[in-house]
């Protein structure tokens, strides 16, 4: 027996599922392509290397900062670290394997195309802080890719080096911040309504405003009349997001907008939900005077397990003088990154800086080469596909789902459904589970929050028809298990790397970093 | 459109299924004075991948790649030599096109690359627990400012005036906003740091002292004293790390009493990329766990009792807490965090110290060659893989001169303190495993030609 796996995972010959119905034992945990993997730490040593070097150097000796303690890393050579992570890789669902229809996430195919061309060398290798005339190509992406930015939303001009959408919003928030300060006021409030994502309220307080809470109507858009009601002289703007997270036009967003403007307040607009709407509706006509575009989302740059995102932010003329550094610009013939040494003369009345350098170029290039694969008709039809897609799946599914918003008009990319109506002690994570088992990433769970038990799927418009009918199937099936009382559904999934993992422990005792030696 | 499946014949089954008589009928609750009736004018239609490809590879030779000669920048982003299993490794599609792990049955791979991640970052700085990556090190440094204040109740920062001026300028904006109170100055020309009188004006008001090891100008000092004030005084002392190879020669901020490690990751598998995508990397003492911002990988079990990993302690995130978060941060740097840990891997403890050695050795050579040049001197007594020349002109001039020779010579103290005349003469050379004999001769004999 292999002492391997100190940490026990791997099943014992004697135990487990050992004989139970016919199955043979398993002497090492591995099921034919289901394959066990252990830790770097528990495979390798710290002498072993996986990389070979043009010379052996010499033991330097920098004095009392020598580093003479072991650090406690395991290395591994290369085939064994390509056969570590290809195996891992293997416990993941991605989208190349299947529909993954997570609500206000956005899992759409991942071209290739862009893949190769951030790494071209004229990109991948580039070094931030190179003098500009060695840099005009990358200053060329990051400005034509704004251009489309600007014209795709009707804005006045766009901050690109948010790293993400909370980022993004931060910087949003910080450019109203800016504008209130430059015409002496001090107003204290944000209205977030209580459908927003986290991040608007998180990122609200994060930067030192006062969040308050604004309803949401019976038909699952923001109650108007109470958030018009409250506006005053202490309220400096509103978050709101469009489409919003209940898969739904803000119908009454330009009557907001006017609103807040005649009451001396800002618009921002969580874009998370762009993708919806390109090239069909610009934030720009709705009044809105900044906005993140999640390029992960809307532009298809890969999610990548959580990260790297991209949030550039458009902004109204209003706010556009308060961008933060650096920005691009042309000046006298030739592109010029605007930073701390040229902003007295460019960008004088910016925030400041963000991030270190200029943003997420990687997921620049991604997301240039994206646009312009699909061009100005095709991201309409992006929009149109989108929503196409999602109402499909949710007139295939309201008489079996509950849709609390089904009767508030079409939706708009995503389709929300509720835990209505199953039977007593069935949950929606049970369904999510389910799906699982079914071979699909489970949609959003539990968001928005002001749906019970809220399912929220968003199939994008890079599914075909065969596809969504497959999902629409399976989906049907484990409605009506659940409503039925299937036992078996509340111990899925039975099929995937892992059952149900106890959060509770991890959370009550945790177990951050390998604890061996 | 080769990204689109949908068959018009589909659209028109779809279409009636739903009920609606075109798609326009779909955007019905679209104010009708908002409505765009047609594709945006003044922007081009769709292109073939052939077309796409052309255009950005014209756009990609405009650029010098860093690989076309010789090369000597460094300042918080460097060049190494990433193994090709990297690049490969991070594109298999599992790990590209996964999002965060929320349902960790069919994430075990992010999770436990993740897990994996943690404990390599935590080990590298000395520290008990690393979290699951941060956008960079610039946000990472404001983010432990901002959990200082949180752990001490006191808002004042002093920032030694050798941490990267965009990290200081990060936290400026920041704090201009917030309330907190960032000290902060740009660096003299010294070759020594100001950790001393850092630690001399420590209070009973500071909440964090922050220092950058290695330093802006290369500099490297033992943080040990500092580490005491900061003890004695209730205040907090956060590292900043911009080249984590350089922790395969010295000592880990953690032997030396920080108390917050943060860091940019960027020198381990991720490459240059102008900037970004970079990973932030953060960690932390044990007792501080549940005040740090950003995602969070635990060990637990499933129901069989079989190991597996799982997001936690996200009670602290803004998913959960909304307003009352730790952070607004929902992203981490995911795929980055997977190239920095596959790098690791290859390396492992002997290659980390092996690379960390060809790096020392290869820019000790370079300083002598550069210290040989007439009229240049090499401020730094002590450094790792990157130090600061004094010239006897403007830097940043001379750069852009030393580029039309062929030499992208480094980061002039001019474009990173432009309204500081003291620092006009200073470069900041980084010399890494990619450099060669070759190229440091071409440096000296350029500059040399030069300032002539």
């Amino acid at each position: 027996m292999s002492t391997l796996n100190p940490a026990g995972w791997r099943p014992e010959m004697t135990s487990g599922e050992a004989g139970a119905g016919g199955v043979p034992a398993t002497f090492t945990g591995n099921r034919a392509l289901m394959l066990e993997e252990p830790l770097i730490f528990e495979i390798g040593t710290r002498e072993t290397t996986g990389v070979d070097f043009d010379e052996v150097a010499e033991d330097f000796d920098l004095g009392p900062l020598t580093r003479s303690a072991p650090i406690g890393l395991a290395g591994l050579s290369e085939s064994e670290t390509v056969r570590h992570y290809t195996r891992l890789s293997r416990q993941n669902y991605a989208i190349d394997l299947g529909l993954f229809p997570l609500g206000s996430c956005t899992m759409k195919h991942n071209p290739r195309l862009n893949e190769k061309v951030a790494r071209m060398a004229g990109f991948g290798d580039v070094h931030p802080l190179q003098p500009q005339e060695t840099v005009q190509g990358a200053l060329a992406v990051i400005h034509e890719l704004a251009d489309w930015l600007v014209k795709l939303t009707g804005m006045a001009s766009v901050a690109m080096s948010p790293k993400a959408g909370a980022h993004g919003e931060l910087c949003g928030i910080l450019c109203i911040k800016a504008a209130l300060e430059a015409r002496g006021e001090d107003r204290r409030v944000l209205l977030v309504p209580e459908s927003a994502h986290g991040t608007n309220p998180a990122t609200a307080a994060f930067a030192g405003f006062t969040v308050e809470g604004i309803p949401a109507t019976s038909e699952g858009r923001v109650d108007s009349d109470a958030l018009i009601a409250r506006l005053g002289p202490d309220v400096a703007g509103v978050m709101i997001t469009n489409p919003n997270t209940c898969g739904l036009f803000e119908r009454d967003m330009k009557k907001i907008s006017d609103a807040v403007h005649a009451a001396g307040g800002y618009v921002y607009c969580d874009g998370a939900n762009f993708n919806a709407i390109v090239g069909r509706v610009r934030p720009g006509d709705l009044g809105v005077d900044a906005m993140h575009i999640n390029l992960h989302k809307t532009f298809s740059t890969p999610h990548g397990g959580g990260g790297p995102g991209s949030g550039p932010v458009v902004l109204s003329a209003a706010l556009a003088p308060y961008a933060p550094l650096p920005v691009v610009k042309p000046v006298d013939g030739k592109l010029r990154l605007v930073e701390e040494e040229n902003a007295a003369d460019h960008q004088p009345d910016s925030f400041g800086r963000m991030t270190a350098f200029h943003g997420q170029m990687g997921m620049f290039t991604r997301a240039l080469t994206y646009i312009l694969s699909h061009g100005s008709d095709g991201l309409r039809q992006v929009a149109e596909d989108a929503v196409l897609n999602a109402n499909y799946v949710l007139r295939s599914l309201d008489d079996v789902l509950e849709a609390p918003f089904g009767a508030s008009g079409p939706c708009m990319h995503e389709a929300l459904f509720s835990d209505r109506g199953l039977a007593d002690g069935f949950s929606t994570n049970d369904i999510a589970k389910g799906l699982i088992d079914e071979g699909y990433h489970p949609m959003t769970v539990y968001f928005p929050l002001v749906v019970h038990g809220a399912m929220l799927v968003e199939p994008t418009e890079t599914e075909s028809l065969d596809v969504l009918d497959q999902f629409i199937g399976a989906l049907r099936s484990l409605a009506i298990r659940a409503k039925q009382g299937d036992e078996a559904l509340k111990t899925a999934p039975h099929f995937a790397p892992r059952a149900r993992l106890d959060e509770t422990l991890a959370a009550r005792k945790p177990v951050l970093s390998w604890q061996g030696e | 459109m080769r990204y689109l499946p949908l068959t018009p014949d589909d659209r028109t089954k779809m279409l009636a299924k739903i009920g609606a008589a075109s798609i326009d009928d779909l955007f019905v609750d679209v104010p009708a004075e908002a409505r765009l009736n047609g594709p945006i004018a003044d922007l081009p239609a769709h292109a073939s991948e052939l077309a796409v490809e052309r255009h950005m590879a014209a756009l990609a030779r405009q650029n010098r790649a860093a690989g076309d000669g010789p090369f000597f920048l460094g300042a918080g982003a460097y060049r190494h030599h990433v193994p090709a299993s990297v690049d490969h490794l991070i594109q298999r599609g599992e790990f590209l096109t996964a999002y965060t792990p929320y349902q960790p049955e069919i994430a075990q791979g992010t999770l436990q690359m993740l897990f994996e991640f943690q404990t390599q970052v935590a080990r590298l700085f000395g520290m008990d627990v690393a979290n699951a990556s941060m956008y960079d090190g610039s946000t990472a440094c404001w983010e432990a400012v901002v959990m200082a204040r949180r752990i001490t109740k006191r808002n004042k920062a002093l920032f030694s005036n050798g941490v990267h001026p965009h990290y200081r300028s990060v936290a400026r904006t920041m704090a201009h906003y917030t309330g907190d109170v960032v000290v902060d100055s740009d660096p003299e020309l010294n070759a020594a740091s100001d950790w001393a009188e850092l630690a001399a004006s420590v209070d009973k008001d500071t909440s964090c002292v922050v220092v950058q090891y290695p330093d802006i100008l290369g500099r490297i000092d033992d943080m040990t004293a500092l580490s005491a004030a900061c003890a004695q005084n209730g205040a907090l002392l956060i590292a900043v790390v911009t080249e984590p190879v350089a922790l395969g020669l010295i000592k880990s901020p953690g032997e030396m009493g920080a108390d917050i490690v943060v860091g940019e990751g960027q020198s381990l598998g991720v490459g240059l990329q102008f900037g970004g995508p970079y990973v932030g990397l953060f960690a932390c003492r044990q007792k501080y766990v549940r005040q740090m911002p950003g995602r969070l990988c635990g060990e637990t079990v499933d129901a069989n009792g079989k190991r597996g990993f799982v997001l936690t302690l996200s009670t602290r995130e803004q998913h959960i807490r909304r307003e009352k978060a730790t952070s607004n941060i929902c992203t981490n740097a995911g795929l980055c965090a997977l190239a920095f840990s596959i790098h690791m891997t290859l390396l492992g403890e002997a290659g980390l110290r092996q690379l960390a050695a060809i790096n020392h050795g290869r820019a000790k050579k370079a300083a002598a060659a550069l210290a040989a040049v007439p009229n240049v001197t090499v401020l730094n007594s002590g450094y790792f893989n990157e130090f600061t020349i004094i010239l006897p002109t403007d830097a940043r001039s001379l750069v852009h001169r030393m580029a039309e020779r062929g030499v992208l010579a480094g980061v002039s103290m001019g474009r990173l303190y432009p309204d500081n005349d003291a620092l006009a003469n200073g470069l900041v050379v980084a010399v890494t495993e990619t450099v060669t004999e070759d190229d440091i001769a071409a440096f000296a004999k350029a500059l040399t030609e030069e300032l002539a």
